[in-house]
């Protein structure tokens, strides 16, 4: 029971249910492009890309359902802490990449 | 009427888990059972909270998946490629293992399930004594007062292990610089550093108070600020040692001290050891549990960087 109802109980639960499934189907997405892309760079384009936008819909279909309460608010903060930390994790990644790939270079 | 949807989730989880755990002893390739370890880890801390055991999830999710995927990493970077590489394919030895670990849970599960249910029901005893305590969250209760022992002696024990490392150390130092390559000079760590840093000791400082009424507690909170030194010692904000501080051991020895000297200490009285005094129970156990809190992060910290002391490092 929440103030986004606008009167009709069922349409929180079909929104929420909507922007859950959407994040799922982002993930999915992101794993079968972690699995499938050829190399490390694309690999992680397809990764973080998916993951942020799915675990935000996810968040945000719950905190939805949640309705205007603090456990809304924590959902609002993990998914901005995982974005923080997903994107400079794949940062790292890329620049250890992009070191190596130079080191290989040199050696040649 | 059957909930399916839990059922269907329950299944998912109760398989992944049996999956993982195996994918895990049976991987040959180290480093895949390593990450196939910390996966079963946060599986196994998904299944606590669906338990309704939120205490046992968090300390599985920060110890079991996090601290101890953190410090088989470590060991896995520090072991030599050339060892890795001799070491036999696959031998028949995990299969053998997992079958005999296999039957010994199986034997123990129908043990149990044949024991004839507890005269004496704790729970509820725990319960009608809670507000003798000094806090409302009964694992708490359990943990620091009615059980204190337990806790008094776990303290104890979560030391030895460094006195393990400093033993090794002694004998073979750990490398000192093992920063690695391309991290130190990112701008993007700096900042990851300075938000991470300051929302990790608020959040290790809630644990600790939150303790006293739901879910939390030194243990949680400890590991919590350990991650927040793992970070700051892989951005080069600390560095190891070869040898401990003085001010480093009084922190590690903290919680044991202070622990022991309030268990001995409400003994003046002519009350046994480690009853509290229901009136001030609340207090002693929250200076316990802060000093405790303080304790487990160096300990933890430490365990993770592998060396006997640290230092500023150079990047602040």
């Amino acid at each position: 029971m929440t103030w986004l109802e606008f009167g009709f109980p069922w349409l929180t639960t079909a929104i929420a249910w909507t922007l859950i499934i959407l994040g799922a189907l982002f993930f999915m997405a992101g794993s079968v492009g972690l699995l499938r892309f050829p190399d490390v760079l694309t690999r992680l384009h397809a990764l973080t890309k998916a993951d942020n936008l799915g675990l935000g819909l996810i968040c945000l279909g719950l905190a939805w359902q949640a309705g205007f309460t603090p456990v809304a608010f924590k959902l609002l903060l993990i998914w901005l802490l995982a974005l923080l930390s997903s994107s400079v994790s794949c940062h790292l990644v890329a620049r250890y990449v992009l070191h190596a790939a130079a080191r290989e270079q040199r050696r040649d | 009427m059957i909930d399916w949807s839990s059922w269907l989730f329950d299944g998912l989880l109760a398989v992944g888990l049996l999956l993982l755990a195996w994918l895990t002893v049976i991987s040959a390739d180290l480093f895949r059972a390593i990450l196939f370890f910390i996966a079963f880890g946060l599986f196994m801390a998904l299944c606590w909270a669906r338990l309704a055991a939120p205490d046992v999830a968090l300390a599985e999710a920060a110890i079991g998946a996090g601290i101890s995927g953190a410090l088989l990493l470590d060991a896995y970077r520090v072991l030599s490629a050339p060892t890795l590489a001799a070491a036999p394919a696959l031998s028949r030895l995990p299969g053998l293992l997992a079958l005999l670990l296999g039957g010994v849970t199986g034997a123990l599960s129908w043990v149990f399930w044949r024991l004839p249910p507890p005269v004496l029901a704790l729970d509820e005893l725990v319960q009608a004594r809670l507000a003798d305590s000094g806090v409302s969250n009964p694992v708490t209760a359990v943990l620091l007062n009615f059980r204190g022992y337990d806790t008094l002696l776990e303290a104890a024990v979560l030391l030895l292990p460094l006195v393990g490392v400093w033993i090794i150390n002694r004998q073979t130092p750990a490398p000192l610089e093992s920063i690695p390559v391309g991290v130190t000079d990112s701008p993007l760590v700096d900042t990851l550093v300075h938000l991470v840093t300051p929302l990790a000791v608020l959040s290790g400082a809630y644990l600790l108070w939150a303790g006293a009424h739901q879910p939390g507690g030194a243990f949680q909170a400890g590991s919590v600020l350990a991650g927040a030194g793992a970070l700051l010692l892989l951005s080069d904000r600390l560095r190891p040692t070869a040898t401990p501080q003085a001010l480093l051991i009084l922190g590690l020895i903290l919680g044991l001290v202070i622990f022991c000297g309030l268990a001995l200490g409400v003994m003046a009285d002519g009350s046994p050891l480690l009853r509290y005094p229901p009136a001030h129970a609340g207090l002693l156990i929250l200076v316990i549990e802060t000093a405790l809190t303080i304790s487990i992060a160096l300990t933890l910290l430490l365990l993770v960087s592998g060396a006997a002391g640290l230092r500023w490092g150079r990047r602040w």
